[in-house]
């Protein structure tokens, strides 16, 4: 192995990316629109449910119910009606998400002490926000109901479990505080991968690669000087999405800054081994955007628990999940940059990174050099 | 005293069934011009890769310059100097950037490669465009920055591999200047083309056609070897009619379509200049020239690929 090879090619990579005038923008642009995206758009967060309410009851205790949810801050009662059948045209419309009908015996019911029904009616088709309306729901209606059951008993209170409950790391439970650090995953993923893909498989269709291989370069050599560079613009890109992080969205990095940059380095190995490997795979650029995209970058954004919860997912999948890279490295990511953690914690994940990383370059190295021969 | 650089010995390469190239064994002596001739997908460019190390051989072996191209590939490519017909130079990149990269991946010091650098940029006739985008140069300066660039390291034997496809004549002419210089300096120059014209630059030629020689020598012998019988050349009207009828004819050996004339080898030149004029007022083939002909590569090899197909 020469220096001077190496250092030949890594010159004259750098020569070629600086003057391609359109590549090196995209990669720093690209992990800022990331971050736009996925920190404002991409939330699960729920607020303001729109809903339209029928009040058949018109009595005191119902008027008390709809304060309650009117003042809860999730809900946003838009429109009125006391025509029942006409609620699916509201919902069918896509004016409301939800609906809450009081039927006419509410009141009495309660006053008669008898268990009172309320319906509460949901837009299906956007399960996260039923979901999480149902559970907003709920907890209005228990604590309705707590009201109640205290003035029948005529009692100040009566006892029983509260829970008190907290969300540690994330107190508002923002899913941006979730999705940001996420994005410095998605971005190492991404650029390394596919310009690594690229960048080998370019030489290969102009014929480059093939002039290469008639010099002194070895394989190892030439692997280096393609693998180089990218390391270089993944860890450009991460210091960028950092300091968007941190200054512009205001999430700190809790943990050790080093520490994430370290175990980058490891993820890296991972990802810069899939780009080499979908190379050796791909005849053109084409074919490895492609490659790239459908079978190594979708899986792992479904399968990583990037913006789908693992525990979520059959236990097959699950299992699966324990082979795809981007997982750990998220792992890692959360909790050094939310939860402040040092190694210890995390030393499951960074191990099975090191594992797969050595496992997948090496054998991504040995097929490029099969190829080529 | 062995000064052969090329000893190619029964060298084989199978792709699965099919055989690209089949037991081919030939020398290639110091300084020389060594043409290596055949239709596109004969097999030349298989060769070439075997010899450049690129490929390794399902059988036989070769030796460039005293190195096994299987054992000892490393050293192959640090004597060697290859140029293929894509001119693999970074089009992105511009002409010094080119000429930096290759003079230091064969670990030229700073010095030989100024040095260098001046005479690739003085033969591809670039001096003062250093700075250009390669990607925006004629073909034909690509070409010649091509070769530049494959023989910055000074190699004693140089493999070109259609190195003038795409390239104007006149280009096509400098360039073969510039091959007639190295081989001056005593470098050894394999080329392979399918420009019969250029193979006549050549010292000696193989031609190779299905992964199999099936002629060689110099352009000279190949002459005399093969065309034993004289050729005349028919200047007429109309060509077609006229090689549709004199094909028929007994006493015509071959006939092929040169152009606006044809080539009729036959076997007594005064017998036969009395059968074509005999045809021509026969059917009105307003033949105005008939020629005894020294013949060319291609009439040779229009001969034996003729005789080739026969045997099949």
């Amino acid at each position: 192995m020469k220096f001077q090879r190496i250092l030949a090619l890594l010159s004259k990579e750098f020569g070629q990316l600086f003057k391609d005038k359109k590549l090196l923008p995209l990669v720093f642009v690209a992990p800022v629109m990331q971050l736009v995206f996925l920190g404002y758009a991409a939330s699960f967060d729920v607020k303001n449910i729109s809903v339209v309410l029928c009040d058949l009851d018109k009595t005191e205790a119902s008027r008390a119910l709809i304060e309650k949810f009117s003042n809860s801050g999730y809900f946003t009662i838009e429109y009125s009606t006391e025509d029942y059948g006409s609620i699916q045209n509201y919902i069918d419309d896509n004016k409301v998400e939800m609906a809450l009908v009081i039927p006419r015996r509410f009141g009495d019911d309660l006053a008669a002490k008898v268990p009172a029904k309320v319906q509460v009616l949901f837009d299906g088709s956007e399960g996260n926000t039923a979901a999480i309306g149902l559970a907003y729901v709920n907890q209005i209606i228990v604590q309705y109901s707590n009201h109640v059951l205290v003035q029948n008993l005529g009692m100040a209170a009566i006892g029983g479990v509260v829970p008190e409950v907290r969300a540690w790391y994330n107190p508002s439970l923002q899913s941006r505080n979730f999705m940001v650090p996420a994005v410095l995953v998605m971005i190492l993923l991404i650029t390394t991968m596919n310009l690594t893909s690229m960048a080998v498989v370019k030489e290969k269709e102009i014929g480059t690669l093939e002039q290469l291989m008639v010099t002194p370069i070895r394989p190892v050599e030439l692997i280096l000087g393609k693998l180089i560079p990218f390391v270089m613009i993944g860890f450009a890109n991460a210091t960028v999405v950092l300091l968007v992080m941190v200054f512009g969205f205001g999430i700190p990095i809790r943990g050790s800054v080093l520490l994430l940059f370290f175990l980058s380095l490891i993820f890296l190995l991972t990802t810069l081994g899939l780009g080499l490997f979908v190379s050796t795979i791909s005849k053109t650029q084409q074919q490895a955007m492609m490659v790239g995209q459908f079978f190594i970058l979708q899986p792992m954004m479904y399968l990583s628990g990037f913006a789908f919860p693992i525990d979520n997912m059959p236990v097959v999948l699950q299992i699966g999940s324990i082979a795809v890279p981007m997982r750990h490295f998220l792992i890692i990511v959360r909790s050094i940059v939310l939860k402040g953690v040092g190694i210890g914690p995390l030393l499951f994940p960074a191990g099975a990174l090191l594992v797969m990383g050595v496992f997948i370059l090496t054998a991504s190295v040995l097929r490029f050099h099969k190829k080529l021969d | 005293m062995n000064d052969s650089v090329i000893e190619v010995d029964h060298l084989t390469k199978k792709f699965g069934k099919f055989t690209a190239v089949d037991h081919v064994s030939f020398d290639v002596k110091r300084g020389e011009i060594f043409g290596f001739l055949g239709a596109n997908g004969a097999g030349k460019s298989t060769t070439i890769r075997m010899l450049c190390g690129l490929l390794a051989s399902t059988e036989g072996t070769a030796r460039v310059g005293g190195f096994d191209i299987n054992k000892e590939p490393e050293k192959v490519k640090e004597n060697i100097g290859y140029m293929s017909q894509k001119f693999s130079l970074y089009e992105d990149l511009t002409v010094e950037e080119n000429i930096n990269f290759y003079g230091r991946v064969y670990g030229l010091s700073n010095h030989l490669l100024k040095e260098r650098k001046e005479w690739a940029l003085e033969i591809a006739n670039l001096r003062g465009r250093e700075k250009s985008i390669t990607g925006t140069l004629p073909g034909g300066w690509k070409q010649r920055l091509a070769l530049g660039c494959a023989v910055l390291h000074h190699p004693k034997t140089v493999f070109l591999d259609e190195p003038t496809s795409g390239v104007d004549p006149v280009m096509r002419r400098k360039f073969w200047e510039l091959i007639n210089d190295l081989s001056a300096e005593g470098v050894t120059v394999l080329v392979t083309t399918h420009f019969l014209e250029e193979a006549e630059y050549c010292n000696d030629i193989i031609l190779i056609n299905a992964g199999k020689i099936i002629a060689g020598g110099s352009p000279k012998e190949l002459k005399s070897n093969y065309i034993k019988t004289p050729i005349l050349e028919v200047q007429c009207a109309n060509v077609i009619d006229a090689m549709s009828l004199i094909e028929k004819q007994p006493w015509a050996l071959e006939t092929s379509v040169f152009g606006t004339h044809l080539h009729v080898s036959v076997e007594n030149e005064e017998a036969a200049r009395g059968h074509i004029r005999q045809l021509s007022m026969q059917n009105g083939l307003d033949v105005t020239h008939v020629e005894k002909i020294i013949p060319s590569l291609e009439d040779v090899f229009i001969y034996l690929l003729d005789q080739e197909a026969k045997k099949n």
